[in-house]
């Protein structure tokens, strides 16, 4: 486990300030960064460094919680504690704010882009998750607004490739939706952490969901389809998610953010105890009942609580961080030969 | 985050709260004033942190209503934690929130930014303890309360040095 993930760079990108999220786009060429400064970093590679290529200031007036990018690549979208979500136009190495969304009545916790590109989720403190519908002109509609967490809602992510939308909150609860009939409604919930559940991230399938806590637990769940093979019974056409494996024993606080890679299928974790995380599935585990062994722990990962983990879509094990204390980090992860 | 402003002419919830002794001065050791050696964070100088804030209703600090005492304040320098038990004067005070997040802003203004400040009611003193505490823990929830400028006003009232 010694030396499986390893420092490659660290940069003050928030300065006295904190840093609170990062987005890779989708080349994996580009990741943006936000915090309590009120601005938005966009960094690149140059040589053997990372630099920062823009700034995106005057769009919000309070902290930037979340970024996220469009599939395309070409519009970033802002979701702010001043209640509003921007979304940003790139080109070249400019960004301009083309439109921002109002309707959330206090601080917005998260933005994600579903696949296609043509929708788009918010959700806010006011305990509401919101869908939006982008046309070609640009144009934001909102398709949906829905109430069905009783607490603040602090994440949103979008399914790998269908339209199915999961949410994480402070009433310690996973709620997943989909389209019925003109409308969005609310398919499942999922219960079984015991404090706030602060992220969510897929797998690469899209058939497994992990989720991390307060509690400092993360869960993994599993989606079973009717009528399938495992004979886990469903109770109505949708399909039912049952948690498979809780990793517990291992975070000493908060878990802020997991991320799950898509190429490798590493799941990282970002925790308030300042320490990066890594585990992977023992290969021999059964797939209903699966085992993960801590195959990474940087301890001090940061100087305070780490807020973000982000693998890179394209290079397999490059991973970047941010935390409280403002700071940005590019970590190597290899898979121990012996796990 | 937290319930009605105090003063506004309303009446007070506890208007006759029990007032306790302040502590005395902390005595200082020769070890202490000696620069060479390492001085590491204790218990009493945490609660010295804390005791002068005022209580938000009374013209009394937090140490003289016994909200906080130097016994339910740990601190381990090594570890970089503290953690703070606050009681609240009666059960059902709606000032709780206030005063849990008065004594977090005030750590995590003076003590070096590597501690873990963990503030939470005395267990069994306050009818929404959970609710509280839970509240208190959230970092995202406290950050976006300190952007909110009234809010931020009280607290800093509570933090004041008294004339």
């Amino acid at each position: 486990m010694k030396d499986s993930l390893s420092l490659l760079a660290r940069i003050p990108a928030h300065p006295d300030s904190r840093c609170w999220f990062l987005a890779w786009d989708p080349s994996g060429t580009l990741l943006a960064s936000c915090g309590g400064d009120r601005s938005i970093r966009v960094w690149g590679k140059e040589g053997s460094g990372w630099v920062c290529k823009s700034v995106l200031g005057e769009g919000h007036q309070r902290t930037i919680r979340k970024v996220a990018w469009s599939p395309c690549g070409s519009y970033l979208a802002s979701a702010s504690f001043d209640a509003t979500t921007c979304i940003w136009k790139k080109s070249q190495d400019e960004f301009e704010c083309v439109t921002t969304l109002e309707g959330h009545e206090n601080e917005v916790k998260s933005v994600s882009w579903a696949p296609s590109g043509s929708l788009l989720a918010t959700c806010s403190r006011d305990k509401s998750v919101w869908v939006w519908e982008v046309d070609e002109e640009d144009e934001y509609e909102c398709v949906s607004v829905l109430n069905a967490h009783t607490q603040d809602v602090k994440h949103v992510v979008w399914h790998p490739n269908q339209e199915l939308l999961a949410s994480a909150s402070y009433d310690d609860t996973v709620k997943l939706y989909r389209e019925e009939e003109d409308d969005w409604v609310c398919c499942a919930t999922l219960e079984g952490h015991e404090s706030t559940v602060w992220s969510l991230a897929f797998d690469q399938s899209g058939e497994r969901l992990a989720s991390c806590s307060d509690d400092k637990t993360v869960r993994i769940w599993h989606q079973y389809k009717p009528g399938n093979e495992e004979g886990m019974v469903c109770s109505s056409a949708d399909p039912s998610w049952k948690c498979i494996c809780t990793l517990s024993g291992f975070h000493t606080r908060t878990i802020y953010d997991v991320a799950w890679c898509r190429l490798t299928g590493a799941l990282a974790t970002a925790c308030g105890d300042d320490a990066i995380r890594i585990f992977e599935e023992e290969p021999l585990s059964s797939p209903q009942q699966p085992t993960f062994a801590l195959t990474a722990h940087m301890p001090r990962a940061h100087s305070q609580d780490v807020n973000c983990v982000a693998w890179n879509p394209k290079e397999p094990g490059l991973l970047a961080s941010c935390s409280d204390d403002g700071e940005l980090a590019f970590w190597k992860y290899q898979r121990p030969e012996v796990c | 985050m937290v319930g009605p402003a105090p003063g506004g002419g309303s009446p007070l919830e506890n208007a006759n709260p029990l007032i306790y002794r302040r502590s005395g001065e902390r005595p200082v050791t020769a070890r202490e004033e000696d620069d060479e050696l390492p001085d590491s964070i204790d218990d009493r100088e945490i609660f010295d942190l804390i005791r002068s804030i005022n209580d938000p209703e009374h013209p009394l600090t937090l140490e003289e209503l016994n909200v906080v005492e130097q016994v339910r304040v740990k601190v381990n320098d090594a570890e970089s934690t503290v953690v703070v038990e606050f009681t609240p004067t009666i059960p059902h005070c709606s000032m709780a929130t206030l005063i849990g997040l008065s004594i977090k802003v005030k750590l995590i203004r003076s003590l070096p930014e590597r501690f873990k400040v963990d503030v939470h009611i005395t267990p069994g003193t306050h009818a929404s303890e959970h609710a509280v505490n839970k509240q208190l823990a959230d970092k995202e929830r406290v950050a976006a309360a300190l952007e909110n400028s009234h809010l931020l006003e009280v607290v800093n009232q509570c933090l004041s040095a008294r004339s």
